[in-house]
């Protein structure tokens, strides 16, 4: 799945922009077979968050600037407390959850509605769809995902968010503007007349290994490719991963023990390197976690 | 280091080539009684004519920076390094880079390579940093909605300033942080705000008592601007933001509170 390189470039933590929570361990009620962290009903790899470490860490992060949320998982509304941290979390920064949008319940998204409201920030749903048909989608994620999946964006639409469906590119190289176009004609038909689509690449470890391949030896980032590189289009310069068991250097990296930089972000601020095959994907993609609304890239 | 003093001055966002308003703005400031009139940057883009408006700054006196258009017109770079990341978002960001670097002269283009990169002023008790998008990064995009107050605080006390004014976004907004400090994004004149209003905007800060800070909303031919944008050929998705006030490009980039605002 990796190799490690002792002369692997590193990446410096510039600020810690970006605090990811993994807000609902490795729990999902899906197993889709793509999922770089193998989440399903019964991978307890990752537990749920508490609440009142969640709570420690939003303040911990005032004093470190952080400028965005993010609350992934497995399926963050599988929490019993995902509204009450949401609720936390919007009165001091802007909040992003990563859902698959099939356990929502309206209850939820009417008190979601309310905080956003009562807040100056944005809360963004990012809900994970990876086809435009059930034919293209539930092979991946499920049977019947994709009626699910949509019924939840109508719920959100209908509570007056504007879902960002994110569409992980697990078809063969190329066509991906014809994908993003039947995407966006898809939702559109289906009543979300101006729809939110990103689209990132897979990351070949975990379930995806086993789909696809894994990465072979010569995807690796090296010292060659970081000149002139704007490092800060890696995720690992500008983010950290809250976990039940510390934090970790990335979202993407928490099935690797060594990963784990510490128990609280100001231990967790060293540098890292750039060892994975994931490392590299992030390097071709940049910023795949993030949602590229306050980004910025270094002009220099 | 000594820096310039003034009580009242006027502070211009993006212009996007829009000549226009950029006169109107000027005059605008004028008549209100600045002390000095500062740009922050992004000189062209989107509008027609884009050497249409360095004379216009220069006649005015205008103190200018460079934003990362003007970086990448003057620098010869292969993009705006806008930040966008959506096709859509990029396919017309293309366009509108493509038409004002072969329609920007290469005096200009030399001219904004040696504009600096930020100003610094003393406004009243106030230490001002100008920046185009935040003062760590010239692209960086800061929203009202997705711009934490301690992160802000942050950005003021790292480049020991109590009053930061930034652009880029195209969307005006202001806060005020403990201690006296302030952070205001001054708006674009380039576009309208995506709001169904076809004007746009500058501020005013006033130092005199206090800090004051006023958003102009600023009148100007749109009329005109349209049809010399139809004359030059560009998008008519432009035009049509220039004639209805509402955004019709560049929207991916739009966090969730600031696109639900807009029509598209």
């Amino acid at each position: 799945m990796t190799t490690t390189s002792s002369d692997a470039p590193r990446a410096e933590l510039t600020a810690l922009d970006d605090l990811w929570f993994q807000v609902a361990g490795t729990l999902c009620n899906l197993t889709c077979t793509h999922c770089f962290i193998s989440c399903s009903p019964s991978n307890h790899a990752f537990e749920l968050m508490e609440l009142a470490d969640v709570k420690r860490l939003l303040e911990e992060s005032k004093a470190l600037a952080v400028k965005e949320y993010y609350f992934t998982g497995g399926e963050p509304f599988l929490h019993p407390h995902m509204v009450e941290i949401l609720e936390a979390t919007l009165p001091i920064g802007p909040a992003t959850v990563l859902t698959n949008a099939t356990v929502m319940r309206p209850s939820q998204l009417k008190r979601l509605a309310a905080a956003e409201s009562r807040s100056i920030y944005s809360l963004e749903l990012r809900v994970s769809i990876d086809g435009y048909s059930p034919e293209m989608n539930d092979p991946i994620r499920g049977l019947g995902t994709f009626r699910r999946a949509m019924e939840g964006v109508k719920l959100l639409l209908d509570h007056g968010f504007l879902p960002i469906v994110t569409v992980a590119q697990t078809w063969k190289d190329g066509g991906d503007d014809e994908v993003f176009r039947r995407f966006v004609a898809m939702l559109q038909a289906e009543g979300y007349s101006r729809p939110r689509v990103k689209m990132i690449p897979t990351l070949r470890i975990g379930a995806e290994e086993k789909r696809s391949r894994g990465y072979s030896e010569s995807e690796r980032v090296t010292a060659e490719m970081m000149d002139g590189f704007d490092a800060s289009q890696l995720i690992c310069t500008h983010s950290r991963m809250a976990t039940d068991r510390g934090i970790y250097v990335c979202p993407i990296l928490i099935d690797s023990p060594e990963a784990r930089l510490g128990s609280t972000l100001s231990e967790s601020a060293g540098p890292y390197p750039l060892q994975h095959g994931a490392c590299f994907t992030c390097y071709v993609g940049g910023a795949i976690c993030s949602n590229f609304s306050s980004g910025g890239r270094d002009v220099s | 280091m000594s820096l310039e003093r003034y009580q009242r001055i006027a502070a211009i966002g993006g212009v996007y080539s829009n000549h226009l308003a950029l006169g109107a703005a000027v005059a605008d400031a004028r008549r209100r009684g600045v002390d000095a009139i500062f740009c922050q940057g992004d000189l062209g883009a989107f509008g027609p004519h884009p050497d249409k408006v360095f004379p216009i700054l220069l006649d005015a006196g205008v103190q200018v920076m460079q934003g990362n258009y003007d970086n990448s017109i003057g620098e010869g770079l292969a993009d705006c390094q806008c930040g966008y990341t959506d096709p859509r978002d990029n396919h017309f960001a293309k366009i509108s880079y493509q038409y004002t670097f072969a329609n920007t002269s290469d005096r200009w283009k030399a001219w904004m390579r040696g504009l600096p990169q930020s100003i610094r002023i003393q406004l009243g008790r106030y230490a001002v940093l100008m920046s185009h998008g935040s003062p760590r990064k010239m692209n960086e995009f800061l929203w009202e909605s997705t711009t934490p107050t301690h992160f802000l605080e942050r950005v003021l006390r790292e480049h020991q300033a109590d009053v930061v004014l930034a652009t880029h976004t195209g969307i005006h907004w202001k806060r005020e942080l403990p201690e006296d400090r302030h952070f205001v994004n001054v708006g674009v004149i380039g576009r309208p705000e995506n709001d169904g209003h076809r004007h746009v905007w500058y501020t005013i800060l006033d130092a005199r008592d206090g800090l004051r800070v006023e958003f102009i909303p600023l009148e100007y031919d749109y009329r005109s601007l349209a049809q010399e944008m139809e004359g030059e050929g560009l998008p008519q998705e432009f035009i049509d933001t220039v004639l209805t006030g509402w955004w019709t490009t560049c929207l991916e980039i739009l966090p969730a509170k600031e696109r639900k605002r807009g029509k598209f």
